[in-house]
């Protein structure tokens, strides 16, 4: 039995160092400076410091107008992508129609779309109308990314509600619109809470649209802006500034999942299993 | 079982989402087919190509940058999706099996997902630098960006690690519904762990399994962030995948008709490799048949 317990124990540290090494590494990268960062490997750096920050957030990077603009286009995603899909996941989670299964397969068939397909006539179309370097042309391509995870993640979470409260309640003498503010509402806001979640993540995380739709550098998002940082000096390695960056990207997603997890491991395989 | 009206209250509210994407997947879709056929000829004209962007790429004088592209792509998928299920069951086994630090390894497998792929990308390629804390901890002095194969392992790497505990939890899900009975009774009738694994785990969460390894295939087959990054240009041949060369014909060399012909067969592979696991391993990716055998089991 001792050496069952210790070979979980074992288990657990060997899967949660694989796990965080990396990211502790991005962050104890972020605070060691030249020339340690180069050549040294210790955990701790002997001498931490904020320099690496303030040259991702210098002027040469735009890197706060990045972060402005990533904001912008995973935001308006998100609620672009709730707004269009609320309904069609609740069709598909409570009603029996014809063609249902269509049009859960067309979803999840987008989902699964290698982006690059519709890449090269979106970039024409885009560059015919003059709106490279705008957000319509960042946000039009993510909602075909962020509408068929808005829907299917819905469809599974709708499917587990109990919708028979909102009979009871009616049953029970509420009004329609009393049923739907005090039981329906109540219900949905989780899941609707959590699929923003979800999609705004995936949202903020995009690369391949900001990367073709994107020429000038204060329309640049996040992930690409980083991709693009040089070192302030010639030859100087981007890659401490990058990893700060990194951090500042990354953190704040950590910290939302770490507070929402069960939510999201149960919007994650609600929208997977399921559907 | 339909019921008319039910039907006449689905289409206005399915419509939007049906509309939408029709505009932004359908119609592309169909401007990629059209553009696809036409290309410049030396003079700049653009003119009617018919299929002949397609067999450059296939046999023509571009087929050796496809073949390549196509071959990386397949490597990678069949690797990472391949490592990805071996780790993400194990990951999985564990968590649903420990009871000190549950709590602990359900947060930690959720910081890797976290991470956006670009920024996982720049960390590995930074982790494998010849200075790096990769050859430091393996004792080694490779160059990783430089060789073949390093930079293609170094490429799987950073993959698994993102996107395993993704698999995992996806695992942990189907492990979770299995009732306990089950094994119970597999124990009374005499059944060592590893049968109970054998005959009650792995049967038991099939399903959950395919879905994922479909999920995670379909993903990995249109990879781009990691090896576009980790390789600097869409221009290397031992990390170039289809995504690159579609994306370096139709954006950086902005030659419409290949980038369309690229991505079409990029897309028309992804969806014969999903057909055919579907057809072949019954992967039930809409859910619809457990949903019918479990009366809509929850988790």
């Amino acid at each position: 039995m001792k050496i069952r317990t210790a070979l979980r124990a074992v288990t657990v540290v060997v899967i949660t160092a694989w796990c965080l090494g990396p990211f502790v590494w991005m962050v104890r990268t972020s605070f060691t400076t030249e020339p340690e960062v180069l050549t040294g490997n210790s955990l701790i750096p002997s001498a931490p410091s904020t320099a690496n920050y303030e040259a991702a957030f210098s002027a040469q990077n735009s890197f706060l107008r990045a972060l402005t603009n990533s904001l912008a286009v995973a935001g308006i995603t998100t609620v672009l992508a709730l707004i269009i899909g609320l309904t069609c996941a609740y069709a598909l989670a409570r009603l029996t129609f014809r063609g249902r299964n269509l049009v859960l397969a067309a979803t999840l068939a987008t989902s699964m779309f290698p982006m690059v397909s519709i890449l090269a006539p979106l970039f024409t179309i885009f560059t015919g109308l003059g709106w490279i370097d705008t957000y319509q042309a960042l946000v039009l391509p993510n909602i075909s990314l962020a509408l068929p995870l808005a829907v299917w993640t819905l469809t599974g979470f709708f499917r587990q509600l109990p919708w028979d409260l909102e009979e009871a309640a009616l049953v029970d003498g509420c009004t329609r619109r009393q049923a739907t503010r005090k039981v329906l509402l109540p219900l949905l806001a989780p899941a609707v809470f959590t699929t923003a979640i979800l999609v705004f993540i995936t949202a903020w995380n995009e690369f391949i649209i900001a990367l073709t739709m994107t020429n000038r550098q204060e329309m640049f998002t996040a992930p690409v802006a980083i991709a693009n940082f040089t070192g302030e000096i010639t030859h100087q390695s981007p890659f401490p500034s990058q990893m700060a960056a990194s951090v500042v990207v990354t953190l704040p997603l950590i910290v939302l999942v770490l507070i929402f997890q069960r939510r999201i491991v149960a919007g994650l395989t609600a929208g997977a299993t399921k559907g | 079982m339909v019921d008319p009206r039910q039907g006449r209250t689905a289409v206005p509210l399915v419509l939007p989402t049906l509309l939408t994407l029709g505009v932004v997947v359908v119609f592309p879709l169909f401007q990629a087919v059209r553009l696809s056929m036409y290309g410049e000829n030396a003079d700049l004209d653009v003119v009617f190509r018919g299929i002949a962007n397609f067999t450059d790429f296939l046999v023509g004088p571009l087929s050796g940058q496809f073949w390549i592209a196509l071959g990386n792509t397949t490597l990678f998928t069949v690797v990472s999706v391949t490592l990805e299920l071996a780790i993400g069951l194990g990951m999985a086994m564990a968590m649903h099996h420990v009871v000190r630090g549950r709590g602990l390894l359900r947060a930690a497998v959720l910081v890797p997902w976290a991470v956006p792929t670009a920024m996982a990308a720049l960390l590995w390629k930074w982790i494998f630098t010849p200075h790096g804390v990769a050859n430091a901890v393996l004792g080694t002095d490779i160059v990783w960006g430089a060789e073949a194969w390093a930079s293609r392992l170094a490429v799987v790497v950073a993959d698994v690690w993102k996107t395993a505990p993704f698999m995992a939890l996806l695992i942990l899900a189907g492990l979770q519904v299995i009732p306990r009975e089950l094994y119970e009774a597999a124990r009374v009738d005499g059944a060592g762990a590893w049968q109970r694994f054998r005959r009650v785990t792995l049967p038991m969460i099939h399903g959950a399994l395919l879905v994922a390894v479909l999920m995670r295939m379909l993903d990995a087959l249109r990879v781009f962030d990691l090896p576009f990054l980790f390789a600097g240009s869409a221009d290397n041949e031992d990390l170039v995948t289809l995504s690159m060369l579609g994306y370096k014909y139709a954006v950086q060399q902005a030659d419409t008709g290949s980038g369309s012909a690229v991505a079409l067969l990029t897309l028309l592979y992804v969806a014969v490799v999903a057909y055919l696991f579907v057809r072949l391993l019954g992967a039930d990716a809409l859910g619809t048949r457990s949903a019918r055998k479990a009366g809509g089991r929850r988790s």
